[in-house]
């Protein structure tokens, strides 16, 4: 596999070849699933939206609903306001949702569609409400395009006078429903009443109950995104999904953030955990200390196997800063750490990052590609990847063990379920790393060197 | 929930028993509608993508090459090119000053690390909208470079899927013409299979068997060197009639070539698929081999799915699947099972393809267009289907339902075509009926 793969790099400016991001609409369409009673809507041509609803199946093994403009010749001429008009009216009738979350597309800015005059002149039935965001798939990546969606609910509906409430935003970022149930469980655990936003749980990982609910019981709801305009503080996780919305709460509504990277490892939960004691004023409960404890406990056991391994690091922003934080926590060797979203901020964030271990000797990249990094890695191999499932062609043809964490993974299942954030999400991935390394050990070491006792 | 259906969608669908008339098909997606339905640029990037040594360049955004990214299914023989994603991914600034440039610099840079011998140019979306000529840069691609740069002009809003693989039939015609003149050879072509699984392959045996040589296919496992002795077959073979149908006709006006339909889905299709070819183009001792093979085959697969048919007879099936000419294989394939299809529908099926599903099934089965998931929810339950065959998107739709699946899509691990096909296609059948976790999952 790959083998067409050349070690020679050679400059690239305009040609991207394996890329690791995807574009703005996906992202929104995913934040907009968090909502409660939400219909996400893509405001472009038809195959914007099957794909996207194909690509979030494909991770999360689950139905992703979202209708869209249907865009033809006509609406890029005139204009797509008749197809929204359409597609509002149709989705009410038909579909019924509480509210229609518009995102747009590379065809719909392009053609500078002006959604904010379009819904202003919209019907909307009673207690129903229209919503949109500016998604340019040409801006960006996914991440944004996430953020953005949030910023957009946000602004339409947050309110700036409600009455001033003891709960707590959380804005978990762009992290699967098991991450968001561990949160929430942290939350709980640290007496906190918090509103998620979004909050796909029981909408992405549904029980099989012989029933379809094209609306699902999870999701924030309409009124919890009012009363973010009167929440104590903010605590967002991800500074490239969050920093956005997070700043659109404060200027609309005044509300303070505490910007923090994902909960990912020992450092990262530490810090979530003593913001939350700082708002609830509640220590940190023995049963999370013992979590905690266990942890440290396992990488300890594991240390090793951990030592000084080289490591490639690869996807979203907020998740691969997360994921370096507990590489670098466990002893791994971080030697090429990459995301496909552009913006200097991340290597920046990542750099500082390594300093703190004296782990400088590092290729950080944002805007790069996988084609990239495995031409690193051709040059300079390393001795695990921890990444998407677009990593796996580099991992079997360069046979380096692979641990499949953050967005997306198609190759799998299950992985949905579980948390990466939290002591918990970290005894996970710290027994699916040292598993993967060990497991390759076995697969390729000598037979005198093969033994039950590692 | 039921939903209710919109009044626009009715046309589209027939749910009362005996009742008579037209489907309403090949039209554009309704506006508000959750479409199964995919764009025109899907459909073009589908037919063409298999082929194994092109370059496939996505002019445009990165969405559309990402989420195209190695998804097909299509097996090689030989080059894995095909497999990776390559895209000018455009950025705000090529939105706003155009971005033939970067095409050109991208197709620059591709020729000067590689030597591909074919390179297609997708155009999506926003490529027209912001005026670049992607015909002109192919063009002087191609003579700087000596390669052959072949545009596909493919917006998503420009119709829906079926004109996507008319385009790709197009840019395959572009591709052809300069191999116009070559000596007739033998054998067929095939066109319209994507060697999902290795279909192709199965199917490439049994001509093999007959002694019928498969000259070049379209576009399963298909390479820049075949392809192009494609005109020199004496017949073309149409396996996915909705993908290349177009194809075959403009093959026949250029080329002369004569085109038979032909299905390798089914015990009986595939049997009548081989005679078929056999009596067009091969002599007696071709027809007495097919037969010998559909004989053998036959008695074999018969064997391999007795055990099952117990285990299946009686059960009820819903499909929804890309092309018309593949429903109505599957109708037959389940009514060799026993298996009574109770709803069928496609994304791009054509009036001829419903008509013929019509008298097909019996009367009371439901047979729409473009569904939504809401309405293959709804018709499903009232039907009381017990399978669904159909992509990815309908795969957990039906088993929140608790409604058993088969991928007979871009994802299906196992080949479904020819006879082997038979005995998988029943295996994944009863495996996924007959699953332990059903008798849990339905207390």
């Amino acid at each position: 596999m790959l083998e067409l793969t050349p070690n020679t790099l050679a400059e690239r400016s305009a040609l991207r070849i394996n890329p690791c991001k995807t574009c703005q609409p996906v992202g929104a369409l995913y934040a907009a699933l968090g909502v409660h009673r939400c219909l996400p809507h893509s405001h472009g041509s038809q195959g914007c939206v099957s794909y996207h609803r194909t690509f979030l199946t494909r991770h999360f093994k689950e139905p992703a609903i979202a209708s869209t403009s249907s865009f033809t010749e006509g609406a890029c001429v005139f204009g797509g306001g008749s197809n929204l008009r359409t597609a509002v009216k149709n989705i009410f009738d038909v579909y019924q949702p509480d509210i229609i979350a518009v995102h747009t597309t590379c065809l719909s800015e392009t053609i500078g569609d002006d959604l904010n005059a379009y819904i202003m002149e919209l019907t909307i039935p009673d207690d129903k409400y229209v919503v949109h965001t500016n998604t340019p798939s040409y801006v960006g990546s996914h991440v944004n395009g996430f953020g953005n969606m949030m910023a957009g609910f946000i602004r339409y509906l947050a309110d700036a006078r409600a009455a001033k409430n003891n709960r707590v935003a959380i804005f978990p970022g762009f992290v699967n429903p098991g991450d968001i149930r561990e949160i929430k469980r942290l939350a709980g655990l640290m007496s906190l009443d918090c509103i998620m936003f979004p909050d796909q749980s029981d909408v992405m990982d549904r029980p099989m109950t012989g029933d379809y609910e094209m609306f699902p019981p999870g999701g924030t709801t309409i009124a919890e995104i009012q009363m973010l305009g009167g929440v104590l503080q903010t605590l967002a996780l991800g500074e490239f999904a969050c920093a956005e919305p997070a700043l659109v709460l404060k200027s609309k509504c005044q509300v303070e953030s505490d910007l923090m990277p994902l909960p990912m490892g020992i450092a990262a939960t530490d810090r979530l955990l003593m913001a939350m004691s700082a708002l609830s004023g509640q220590a940190v409960p023995r049963e999370l200390e013992d979590e905690r404890g266990r942890l440290l406990d396992l990488m300890l056991d594991a240390n090793p196997y951990y030592h000084d391994r080289k490591t490639a690091i690869y996807g979203d922003p907020d998740t691969v800063i997360g994921l370096t934080a507990l590489a670098l926590e466990l002893g791994l060797r971080p030697r090429y750490i990459v995301t496909g979203t552009p913006g200097e901020l991340f290597t920046t964030r990542v750099k500082t990052l390594l300093a703190t271990y004296g782990r400088e000797d590092c290729r950080v990249k944002a805007g790069a590609d996988l084609f990239e990094l495995h031409q690193w890695i051709k040059n300079e191999p390393v001795d695990l990847l921890i990444g998407t499932s677009y990593g796996k062609q580099i991992a079997k043809a360069e046979d380096i063990p692979l641990v499949r964490a953050g967005f997306p993974i198609l190759d799998r299942y299950g992985h949905s379920y579980n948390p990466l954030v939290g002591y918990q999400g970290g005894l996970r991935l710290a027994e699916m790393i040292a598993s993967a390394l060990m497991d390759h050990y076995d697969r390729t070491c000598a037979d005198e060197d093969f033994d039950v006792v590692m | 929930m039921i939903a209710p259906i919109l009044e626009e969608r009715k046309p589209s669908i027939r749910f009362q028993p005996g009742q008579s008339g037209t489907i309403k098909c090949e039209s554009a997606s309704i506006s508000g509608a959750v479409s199964q339905r995919a764009c025109v640029y899907c459909g073009a990037r589908v037919v063409l993508n298999p082929i194994t040594d092109a370059f496939h360049l996505v002019h445009g955004p990165i969405g559309c090459a990402s989420y195209t990214w190695d998804i097909r299914g299509s097996l090689t023989s030989s080059s894995e090119l095909f497999r990776n994603s390559f895209s000018t991914d455009l950025q705000e600034r090529d939105v706003v000053f155009g971005g033939a440039e970067k095409l050109a610099a991208a197709l620059d840079e591709i020729a000067a690390v590689y030597a591909p011998p074919l390179i297609f140019v997708y155009s999506t979306c926003i490529v027209g909208v912001i005026g670049d000529d992607v015909e002109a840069v192919c063009r002087a691609a191609e003579k700087k470079h000596g390669r052959r740069v072949i545009p596909v002009k493919s917006p998503g809003f420009a119709g829906h899927k079926s004109m996507g693989y008319r385009l790709a039939c197009e840019a395959l015609m572009t591709l052809l013409e300069p191999s116009h003149d070559q000596p007739a050879a033998g054998g067929i072509n095939i066109l319209g299979d994507y060697n999902l699984a290795g279909e192709m392959w199965i199917i490439r045996n049994y001509f093999k068997e007959i002694g019928l040589p498969v000259v070049s296919t379209f576009t399963g496992d298909a390479s820049y060197e075949t392809l192009l002795r494609a005109p020199s077959a004496r017949l073309n073979v149409v396996q996915c009639a909705g993908s290349m149908m177009y194809l075959a006709g403009r093959m026949e006006e250029e080329f002369h070539q004569p085109w038979v339909k032909a299905s390798f889905f089914g015990l009986d299709d595939t049997a009548s698929a081989l005679k078929k070819v056999a009596d067009l183009v091969g002599d007696a001792g071709h027809r007495r081999r097919a037969e010998a093979l559909i004989n053998r085959e036959t008695e074999r697969v018969s064997r391999v799915i007795e055990p099952y048919r117990p285990r299946l007879a009686g059960k009820k099936a819903a499909i929804f699947v890309g092309g018309g000419f593949k429903a109505i294989s599957l109708v037959r394939q389940f009514n060799e099972l026993g298996i009574e299809t109770v709803l069928v529908g496609t994304q791009t099926g054509r009036p001829e393809e419903y008509e013929v599903l019509s008298r097909l099934v019996q009367p009371g089965t439901v047979i729409l267009d473009d569904a939504n998931p809401a309405e293959l929810e709804t018709f499903m339950r009232e039907q009381g289907a017990d399978i669904l065959v159909g992509g990815v998107k309908e795969r957990p739709l039906a088993y929140k339902m608790g409604i058993a699946f088969c991928d007979h899509n871009h994802e299906r691990k196992m080949p479904l075509a020819g006879f082997a096909g038979v005995e998988n296609f029943t295996r994944e059948i009863n495996l996924s009926i007959n699953s332990p976790v059903w008798q849990y999952a339905r207390a």
